[in-house]
């Protein structure tokens, strides 16, 4: 045995030119994830800063007025709204039942990986090749026409692979034993999934679908070819201005008229759009994260 | 400082806190150099808690809090001028399973030294020559010879444990921990870990925590029997299971409670 001497364990140069990479290392990665703030924090200054003089709770409310160069932006946020709520109200249910299905019970053959192929392929088709298959599908094949419908279910088309990705994710994170558990005192699938599956991933599910609100909202290209319009009369604060077979106006799509279409537009209002459509979807966000805190604090494992 | 025998680990009043919850309470005991130590005890009496403190992994939770002394070849392993690099270096661990990382096995053996060792001192010569001689060690030379880039994770278990031993050997520890390293392999493979033990005993201070008595009663030369946090009993083998001191260590070696 060598005796033990003073300096056991104690630095080499090896050992501190490690050090040193590894806090160069982390650094770097530090500083990477702070520079992710830096858009997000310059875009809505900016946003902010641009839009300043035509913000106020008017802006919200009235209706666009001469040619669209003056007014508010009602019509078009009652018109997210709608398209929105309606094609999440029709791929929610969809695209989260699908899920259940993949992860619960779909076993590993042929057809469920067609299927998971199917559905990750979904997921990376550009929004504008939905927006040429909505206009076939529904505008022209299931003669919805120019409408509401016609849009809000291109969205939902496109909006479905992701739900089912991350719902399956959500499902996918509740431990085994828990299922096995279940089993074990005789319960049938559909009871474990509805007592313990369920309610253990419903926080993730949520929080999937309402970052889809998100995409639903922005989307300017499957709207415009489906049910989207530059302008639709609409009374000041009005909550029902359209029915399903009508064309709606929506804030992508108007900002993308104010900003390309229309001349001598005042410069604030195209940005105060902006600011509409962004608050709107960082306010439903907040909602989520909030409603996924909740949920998460009930959760003991 | 060099007695016949002297202490390889040594604490003094070591006490360990799991947030407001102690798992150890002064924890004094000298573990000598170049032996088998066994550390038996119930379920949750700390065993675990006591062998990590010994490579300093427990700090990772920020939650725990240590007091005391932990001397490790008569060093004080939490003085500022310690580097855990070099801590972990000697201090090895093999963990209850195996855990070979998804690369082939000579990778697997060759690990630590490329970690350890500047790109330029690593000849290709040296590292077969280190795989070879860990291998011969653990007693895997002569089955995994002619596979050594193969994954070890498809390794039997046995093997993967065995490997995991190897993996150490290069770095040339001084202490290897071991927690449980035969709770998820057979008879067999319980009796092969054991006999390497055996191998590699003298070379190296091996410390080994175990649930199972009579493993602790074959395979080593001293126990520490541990009970709620607390040292209870420290002593050659076979006293402490033909003549117990402590009548707690009487009562859980007939196995009163377990
Ligand atoms: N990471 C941890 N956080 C909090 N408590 C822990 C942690 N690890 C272990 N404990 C607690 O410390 C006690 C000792 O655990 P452990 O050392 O794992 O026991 P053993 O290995 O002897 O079964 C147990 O009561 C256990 O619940
Ligand atoms: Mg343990």
């Amino acid at each position: 045995m060598t005796p033990p001497d003073a300096n056991v364990f104690s630095e080499t140069p090896l050992v501190r030119r490690k050090r040193r990479e590894e806090a160069l290392a982390k650094w770097i990665f530090c500083a990477m994830s702070a520079l992710m703030i830096l858009p997000l924090v310059l875009i809505i200054g900016y946003l902010f800063e641009r839009a300043w003089p035509s913000l106020s709770l008017g802006f919200l409310l009235e209706v666009p007025t001469r040619g669209m160069r003056a007014g508010g932006v009602w019509p078009a946020f009652v018109g997210t709204i709608y398209l929105v709520f309606l094609s999440l109200a029709v791929s929610a249910p969809i695209g989260i039942l699908a899920a259940v299905y993949l992860n619960e019970y779909a076993r590993d053959n042929w057809l469920n990986r067609l299927i998971n192929l199917a559905v990750i392929n979904l997921a990376g088709v550009p929004s504008i090749v939905h927006a040429l298959f909505g206009l076939g599908a529904f505008v022209y094949a299931a003669r919805f026409g120019y409408s509401i419908i016609s849009a809000s279910l291109t969205l939902a088309i496109m909006t479905l692979p992701v739900i089912i990705a991350s719902t399956r994710e959500a499902l996918a994170s509740v431990p085994r034993s828990f299922r096995e558990a279940c089993w074990n005192v005789g319960a049938t699938r559909w009871q474990t999934i509805r007592s313990v599956v369920l309610p253990n991933a419903i926080s993730g599910i949520l929080t999937g679908v309402i970052l889809q609100v998100s995409r639903a909202a922005g989307e300017t290209a499957p709207i415009m070819f489906t049910g989207a319009v530059f302008f639709k009369a609409v009374q000041k604060g009005d909550l029902f201005p359209y029915s399903l077979h009508d064309q709606c106006m929506a804030l992508s799509m108007h900002l993308y008229t104010l900003s390309t279409q229309v001349p001598d537009v005042q410069e604030s209002i195209p940005f105060a759009t902006a600011v509409v459509l962004l608050g709107s979807v960082l306010l439903v966000n907040a909602a989520a994260i909030a409603l996924r805190v909740y949920l998460r604090s009930r959760k003991k494992w | 400082m060099s007695a016949p025998v002297q202490s390889s680990i040594a604490t003094r009043n070591l006490n360990l806190w799991y947030g407001s919850f102690q798992a150890l309470i002064n924890v004094t005991v000298d573990i000598k150099d170049g032996l088998i130590t066994a550390l038996i005890g119930p379920s949750g009496c700390g065993k675990t808690t006591l062998l990590r403190c010994f490579n300093r992994v427990n700090e990772r939770y920020g939650y725990v809090t240590t007091t005391g002394e932990i001397k490790i070849l008569g060093k004080n392993i939490y003085d500022p001028d310690v580097s855990l690099i070099e801590l972990r270096k000697s201090v090895g661990m093999v963990f209850q399973r195996p855990n070979p990382l998804p690369i082939s096995v000579y990778e697997n053996v060759v690990f630590g030294l490329r970690i350890h060792s500047e790109r330029s001192q690593l000849k290709r010569s040296l590292l077969d020559e280190a795989v070879e001689t860990s291998l011969r060690e653990v007693g895997l030379w002569e089955d995994l010879k002619d596979r050594l880039d193969t994954k070890a994770t498809g390794l039997q278990l046995e093997q993967q444990q065995k490997l995991c031993i190897a993996r150490l050997l290069p770095l040339k520890p001084r202490v290897i921990l071991m927690d449980e390293p035969c709770s998820a392999l057979d008879v067999e493979g319980t009796r092969a870990i054991e006999e390497l033990m055996f191998g590699l005993k003298g070379r190296y201070t091996i410390l080994i925590v175990t649930h199972n008595m009579a493993q602790a009663r074959r395979a080593s030369d001293e126990c520490i029997f541990m009970l709620l946090g607390e040292m209870v009993e420290h002593a050659r083998t076979e006293k402490l299971f033909l003549n117990p001191a402590d009548p707690r260590t009487a009562e859980y070696i007939e196995g009163r409670y377990g």
